[in-house]
């Protein structure tokens, strides 16, 4: 039995005044995928941020893949090729193609030659459906496109977990779904994905386990049948009711 | 009047000088301009880090020679450090004065291009393994000189100008040319020579600097 892909203990975060993370304890087995609900402001960003080291925790340790993220000895940028992240606002690089966009890190952080890296970038492309919009910019593609563009930007790496920070808040309604299905396909493949979404519908039929935060920490967790079910905590409850009543 | 301002004669006479004096200001410009642009990329570089031992030193800097007059900037140079034993020549003086003064200017330009393109675009790249100063050149670096690249033509139409300033401590570009030229024929021709090389040549630079500002006021 191997052990957690993901191991986060004791996190704390400041912001200033502001206690964002209260002790969050977060372990992700390989190919689960965990989904955080929770209300704006609960610190899922925060806590997903904190594991790539996006964002430096005030207190707390994150090991993943075996690696101490927060080791000073660490190579930040060699263990961050590892954990792959979609952001809300996809944060595509625009004076670039998506090729371009998805081959960068290939090229400059995993010294692949400029053929490699386009071979990897469009097998990549090729798995999020966009094969045939290599050569188009981030402007002259969808938000759902560019979505895609930006998750293909992440496993071209080959990273052994995936962190998904509200992929698809940005995105108008209609094009939810064909994010979400390279999603579905990207779990069916065995990556070990930790989501941030409000995608209830998702979460119900694709998570493993639903983990609800509010005020920076982790207020229940379980199989998503039992937290939309029959959540145990009040909070839990009353958030829960609220999002389903839209 | 056409003897004294435009003489034919004299553009013959004089042309041989003053097509030197065209010849090494754009030389000058050649060299100041990117000694410019590198010195305000290493400032603008510089102003990305936020720590106070770095950030009030280069605001220091930065505001220093801006307000500081290049010419007094560059006679200071020429004139003062012989006194500190050191008789760097004219075209020295000129590349450093340039290198303090344009740098500065060109500094905070790509500052504002920099602080331009939004924060998620090096998360972006950092998450993916980026150095910070990879995420640098080839994430936002390009999008900054693309969004600010109005004010650095504007600011090198002003160096390329200012090259002029060279004259003062006899490097030999155009306009010390001309003035040489004016004072051996005893006729202001050649300055007005120099005047229309000038206008020439920065003429079409102003045209593109006009496209360049309509198309940003017109949007993406």
């Amino acid at each position: 039995m191997n052990g957690p892909i993901v191991d986060a203990r004791g996190l704390h975060k400041h912001f200033g005044a502001l206690h964002v993370l209260r002790g969050v304890d977060l372990k992700v087995a390989e190919r689960e995928l965990v989904f955080v609900i929770g209300p704006s402001g609960s610190g899922k960003s925060t806590l997903l941020r904190c594991l790539n080291r996006l964002e430096e925790p005030s207190a707390g340790r994150v090991v993943v893949d075996g690696i101490d993220m927060l080791d000073p000895r660490t190579d930040i940028n060699h263990a961050r090729q590892r954990i792959g992240m979609v952001f809300q606002s996809f944060n595509l690089y625009p004076h670039m193609t998506a090729l371009g966009n998805v081959t960068l890190a290939l090229r400059k952080v995993a010294g692949k030659s400029r053929a490699e890296a386009d071979a990897l970038g469009r097998a990549a492309l090729e798995r999020v459906g966009l094969g045939d919009r290599a050569g188009h910019t981030p402007g002259q593609l969808s938000g759902g496109q560019q979505q895609r563009v930006a998750i293909a930007r992440a496993i071209a790496l080959e990273p052994r977990v995936m962190l998904f920070d509200e992929p698809t808040s940005a995105l108008d309604p209609e094009l939810v779904g064909s994010v979400l299905e390279v999603m579905r396909s990207l779990r069916e493949s065995g990556m070990t994905m930790i989501v941030v979404s409000h995608e209830m519908g998702f979460a119900r039929n694709a998570a493993d386990r639903v983990v609800f935060m509010d005020e920076g920490a982790i207020v229940e967790e379980g199989p998503p049948a039992a937290i939309f079910a029959k959540p145990t905590h009040e909070r839990t409850r009353a958030f829960i009711s609220q999002i389903q009543r839209h | 009047m056409i003897q004294s301002f435009f003489n034919p004669e004299i553009i013959v006479a004089s042309w041989p000088i003053v097509r030197a004096g065209l010849l090494n200001t754009v030389l000058l410009s050649l060299l100041v301009v990117p000694l410019g642009l590198f010195g305000g990329l290493i400032l603008a570089l510089l102003a990305s880090v936020k720590h106070p031992a770095v950030r009030w030193p280069l605001m220091a800097w930065v505001d220093f020679f801006r307000a500081f007059p290049p010419l007094v900037l560059l006679i200071l140079l020429f004139a003062g450090l012989p006194f500190a034993g050191l008789e760097l020549g004219g075209f020295v003086c000129v590349a450093i004065a340039f290198f303090l003064n344009t740098g500065a200017y060109y500094g905070e330009i790509l500052r504002a291009g920099i602080d331009s393109v939004p924060g998620g675009q090096i998360e972006a790249a950092r998450s993916t393994g980026l150095s910070r100063l990879q995420a640098m050149t080839s994430v936002v670096l390009p999008q900054a000189v693309r969004n600010v690249l109005p004010d650095l033509l504007s600011n090198t139409l002003e160096v390329v100008k200012l090259t002029a300033l060279g004259s003062v401590v006899a490097v030999p570009e155009l306009l010390y040319q001309a003035r040489q030229a004016q004072s051996l024929t005893y006729n202001p021709t050649p300055i007005v020579v120099a005047a229309i090389i000038y206008f020439l040549m920065l003429w079409p630079a102003v045209r593109l600097l006009s496209r360049l500002e309509n198309r940003a006021f017109a949007g993406p």
